[in-house]
């Protein structure tokens, strides 16, 4: 079953690429705005071996990383507190759904005054939009604590840090891995975003400077490494989501008793 | 030992004024198996759990060797019937049972010990590093129990730990219950709604009213400390008993004790006050 769906895959990816290599040739679209597979293809060898490319890449990433640590830490904390405060969710609330709608390209303008095409601007956008996901997570997953554990750890004499660490984290740890695992992907969106739009030093200009200087096949091919990151950030999220919940009814299954 | 006196438990909230249990007052003498046991919905999880200190009660205060109880006390232990949401599904269940002994600050030697001795009481050390849901439900409260066990409370609470369980693990269930007990001496309070499991199981029986509950009356079982689940259950000592209880509980339900119906039933129903 696993193979067969693997080679199925394989399948519809190799047909994807024929046609991207088909249709430019024979003329159904132009080649000058949509090159061929193997012209893209060559263009990415062109940039793997490039050392501006890797220093792209590495801003890009920096970028992406340092704005997801920053988001999940502080969604994990202020999702928590606010969810453990009495009051403090239903104090927060209107607030909340208020902030959480704006997108964060909308703030483009204000990253610009701010800190102009520095770092600091690309993360100001990755983290507004992902710290959103995450909190949202996280107090679905504090609210999600059964009574009755909470009951039994009380009984046994647990106090609150004791219970936030055995009873509560690893309830909303499901919640909080969906929420990294979105803010992740949701990252990289705004990193590269936030690049391209406002110059600031990674993939994204470097897919603005290609676009300015007529290089369309260097374009497709920085646009497909971005596409790649996104892949692998969201196997890599899907796989610590595995290890880290073996014991969770998403990841174990059904089990035999 | 335990010390329940004038209990009363309103809860309040949103405009309803629900009085669950009204004046409940009862003694549990050290090493005692005491049953409680009432029509549903009578306020028997709400007493338990004033009793466990996870409830403040409006009116009246709970008794332990004299101390007061204002909070979980240290040397009791609660078994709760949703064994599948009382034990936790992320810790195996070696973890499980240890978790409460870390946060009695005891050395790991001494952990691993009661964790094993525990273990092998209800029968499970095979089971140590399997996850809860990878049991049964019978083997999952068992391990409740364990956990319990390895605590080494003076006393068990006990809250319908077999109503979830088909009648044949509860049978098993039962027998190490009163096994454990017998070895160990500890005090245990046993709710449940089952007439039968109350009278097989306990030495005294508290019948409760129905809501807003208060003792309707204290039952000694004088059946044999030897009890098997043969035997025992087609004596016709347990048929009287059994038979008294039911009618008591009846008469709870109808709102009024009844004349006794089984003669030679020996009852200590507290004067009431």
């Amino acid at each position: 079953m696993r193979g067969t769906n693997a080679v199925l895959g394989a399948a519809g990816l190799a047909v994807f690429l024929a046609l991207g290599e088909a249709a430019p040739r024979l003329g159904l679209v132009k080649d000058e705005y949509f090159p061929p597979t193997s012209r893209i293809a060559d263009a990415l060898a062109t940039e793997l071996a490039d050392d501006a490319f890797w220093t792209a890449l590495g801003d890009t990433l920096t970028g992406w990383a340092l704005g997801l640590a920053i988001a999940v830490t502080a969604g994990i904390l202020a999702g928590v507190l606010i969810s453990v405060t009495p009051y403090l969710r239903e104090a927060t609330a209107s607030t909340i759904e208020f902030l959480r709608p704006i997108p964060s390209v909308a703030l483009i303008p204000l990253a610009v005054l701010l800190y102009g095409t520095e770092l600091r601007s690309v993360l100001l956008l990755v983290v507004y939009a992902s710290f959103w996901q995450v909190l949202i997570q996280v107090m679905y997953g504090v609210q999600d604590v059964d009574p009755v554990a909470e009951e039994t750890a009380r009984s046994y004499g647990l106090g609150t840090w004791a219970r936030t660490r055995h009873v509560l984290w690893p309830t909303a740890l499901p919640y909080v891995m969906t929420g990294v695992r979105l803010a992740a992907t949701v990252a990289l969106i705004l990193a590269v975003t936030a690049e391209l739009v406002i110059g600031a030093p990674g993939l994204g200009a470097r897919i603005a400077v290609a676009q300015t200087s007529q290089a369309v096949p260097e374009m497709y091919a920085l646009v497909v490494v971005t596409g790649l990151l996104g892949l692998l950030i969201n196997v890599g999220a899907r796989t610590v989501e595995r290890r880290a919940l073996a014991w969770h009814q998403s990841v174990r299954g059904e089990v035999a008793v | 030992m335990l010390d329940v006196r004038g209990l009363k438990k309103v809860y309040e909230g949103s405009g309803r004024r629900v009085e669950a249990v009204r004046d409940l007052t009862f003694t549990v003498d050290a090493g005692e198996l005491v049953c409680l046991v009432g029509p549903s919905g009578c306020g028997k999880t709400t007493l338990l759990k004033c009793v466990g200190g996870l409830l403040t009660p409006t009116a009246g205060e709970v008794l332990i060797e004299g101390r007061r109880v204002t909070g979980p006390p240290p040397d009791m232990a609660v078994v709760f019937q949703e064994y599948g949401r009382s034990l936790f599904p992320w810790m195996r269940v070696r973890e499980n049972v240890e978790l409460p002994l870390k946060q009695k600050k005891l050395s790991s030697a001494r952990r691993r010990e009661l964790v094993a001795d525990a273990l092998e009481s209800v029968g499970l050390t095979d089971a140590a590093g399997a996850y809860p849901w990878q049991l049964s439900g019978g083997m999952q409260q068992r391990v409740a129990i364990a956990r319990a066990l390895a605590y080494e409370p003076d006393v068990l609470l006990m809250d319908e730990p077999f109503a979830a369980v088909d009648a044949q693990t509860r049978a098993d269930l039962e027998d190490l219950v009163r096994g454990l007990w017998r070895q160990r001496g500890i005090t245990i309070l046993f709710v449940t709604h089952d007439i039968d499991e109350a009278v097989y199981l306990g030495e005294r029986v508290l019948i409760l009213s129905s809501s807003p509950t208060v003792v309707q009356e204290q039952l000694k079982i004088d059946l044999p400390a030897e009890r098997d689940q043969l035997h025992t259950r087609v004596a016709p000592r347990f048929a009287e008993l059994r038979t008294h209880v039911y009618e008591q509980i009846q008469a709870a339900k109808r709102g009024a004790p009844v004349d006794r119906l089984v003669k030679d039933v020996s009852s200590d129903t507290p004067p009431l006050h």
